[in-house]
């Protein structure tokens, strides 16, 4: 399983890649693992206001259903419709495929993540 | 509770299986993804452990009398060597449970059971029992494996003595042998591909296991139980608590084939005979997603807002690479080419009717 240092993390296996205010959002190798083979993605609208935690979008695999959280409160204001045809992207290349962009209104949140130590210990002990 | 275990348990650990919990046993979901391994049985041969299948033997010179009065179809009729798929009603027609029944003579069937419906099969049947008849659990007996896929026959032939192209469909070999082994072996399978099941002492399943998977070297792999059901179901094979249970009789599934109504007597007979008369109240449909969403069991299907029945089953059908279902709903509906709304997190995706959605493998060319 892959864990990045450059990237911050929540209990509920999303990743944060921070590029000044804007957040792009995934989920971790781990997530996508345990899934198996994803099937189909909900991606959030553009221009929505989320606070942290709230839902940001569903991936379904052929045997699972999992709601994604974004980690950060702000504004939608980029998804990735590349997975919309080819959410098995994700399963490929985790890290790669990015979920959305939330332009974030709170960048002190970014402290609260989990870093990627931190993650693999809660990994670890799941 | 503690999880049951195969004899198959060790070789799942060996190929890295995800194992979860399948009604009381620690079962394979999968090893190395759901549609890797779908693709793979339909491809080339994929062998499944399914050791988990309740067996119940019937004998006694009342075995086939006691067996008639319990199941839709006619058994009668079967030859010795025959595999019968067939139903258990109660006496208001829904399912108990289905099941494949194995003749070895008319006082000797064994039934292969879902494994989270033996005890109560075992029950009902008892309750029924003839003088002349007797009933025993036999799930201890026998560690089942499945071999599926176009080229299962090859593969199997190679470790077995008799000529397996002499085995048509729903036929059995009570005493051959694999790898050495003795082996009981039908031409039976639960994945829409033509292929084998095949019945060892449990203290034998792992070497016939394993040798299985040499001698098919990479046109086999291990499969999951994941794959197990979206093969089924991509077939359009009904999953007992979904496309059939004790609220649904099998004339609402559509399953009008393995229920004789003109036979002497059985369970469930005088309901279903009503039913017949005056027309199930509910079908079981077809439908193929219409808009982007995957149906999931449990899903309401409605019609200009009102709910009239609900999605058995529905997947991403990795062969077919569409995302279709079945669903029961009330029979006014139940028309190829009306368009219905399957009611996926709160929103309403439409779908529509059809027929001849679901996989059909293709035939061999005779010869």
């Amino acid at each position: 399983m892959e864990i990045r240092e450059d990237l911050r993390y929540t209990e509920s296996h999303e990743w944060v890649r921070v590029d000044g205010d804007r957040a792009y959002i995934g989920i971790t190798d781990f997530a996508q693992s345990e899934l198996g083979d994803i099937v189909f993605i909900e991606l959030p609208e553009l221009d929505v206001e989320l606070m942290a935690n709230e839902q940001l979008g569903v991936v379904e695999s052929v045997k699972a259903i999992a709601d994604i959280h974004s980690p950060v409160s702000g504004r939608v204001i980029e998804v990735n419709t590349d997975l919309e045809d080819s959410p098995e992207l994700i399963n490929d290349d985790p890290y790669g495929a990015w979920i959305a962009v939330v332009e974030m209104s709170e960048l002190g949140e970014i402290d609260s993540l989990l870093s990627a130590e931190q993650y693999k210990n809660f990994v670890e002990n799941q | 509770m503690t999880l049951k275990r195969t004899p198959l348990y060790e070789q799942h650990l060996a190929h890295q299986a995800k194992m979860v919990d399948f009604a009381g046993w620690e079962m394979p979901i999968e090893y190395q993804g759901i549609i890797a391994e779908h693709k793979q049985v339909r491809a080339a041969a994929g062998l499944f452990d399914v050791s988990h299948m309740g067996a119940i033997m019937i004998s006694g010179p009342q075995a086939e009398e006691l067996l008639q009065l319990l199941v839709t179809s006619d058994v009668s009729t079967a030859h010795e060597q025959q595999v019968v798929y067939t139903l258990m009603c109660t006496e208001d027609g829904g399912v108990i449970d289905d099941f494949i029944a194995y003749k070895f003579s008319s006082d000797k069937w064994l039934l292969v059971v879902n494994a989270a419906n033996k005890d109560k099969d075992l029950n009902w049947i008892r309750q029924h029992q003839l003088p002349e008849s007797q009933v025993d659990d036999a799930s201890d007996d026998y560690a089942i494996l499945a071999l599926q896929g176009p080229k299962a026959e090859a593969i199997l032939q190679t470790l077995c003595p008799d000529d397996l192209s002499r085995l048509k469909p729903f036929r059995f070999l009570p005493e051959s042998t694999v790898a050495g082994r003795p082996a009981l072996i039908s031409r039976t399978g639960y994945t829409g591909e033509q292929g084998f099941e095949i019945y060892l002492a449990p203290q034998d399943a792992s070497h016939v296991w394993q040798e299985l998977l040499r001698a098919g070297g990479e046109d086999i792999a291990p499969i999951g139980l994941g794959a197990r059901d979206t093969l089924r179901f991509e077939a359009k094979l009904p999953l007992y608590g979904q496309e059939i249970g004790p609220d649904i009789t099998p004339l609402e599934a559509g399953l009008h084939m393995f229920v004789n109504l003109d036979k002497e007597k059985f369970i469930g007979q005088d309901a279903l005979k009503q039913q017949a008369a005056s027309g199930p109240p509910r079908r079981l449909v077809e439908f193929e997603m219409q808009g982007r969403g995957v149906a999931r069991s449990g899903y309401p299907v409605q019609k200009d807002g009102r709910t009239i029945g609900h999605v058995t089953s529905g997947s991403y059908a990795p062969t077919l690479e569409k995302n279709i279902g079945l669903a029961l709903i009330e029979t006014a509906y139940a028309q190829a080419g009306e368009t219905i709304d399957i009611l996926v997190r709160k929103r309403t995706i439409p779908a529509r009717i059809g027929q001849g959605l679901f996989y059909r493998r293709r035939r061999r060319a005779k010869k």
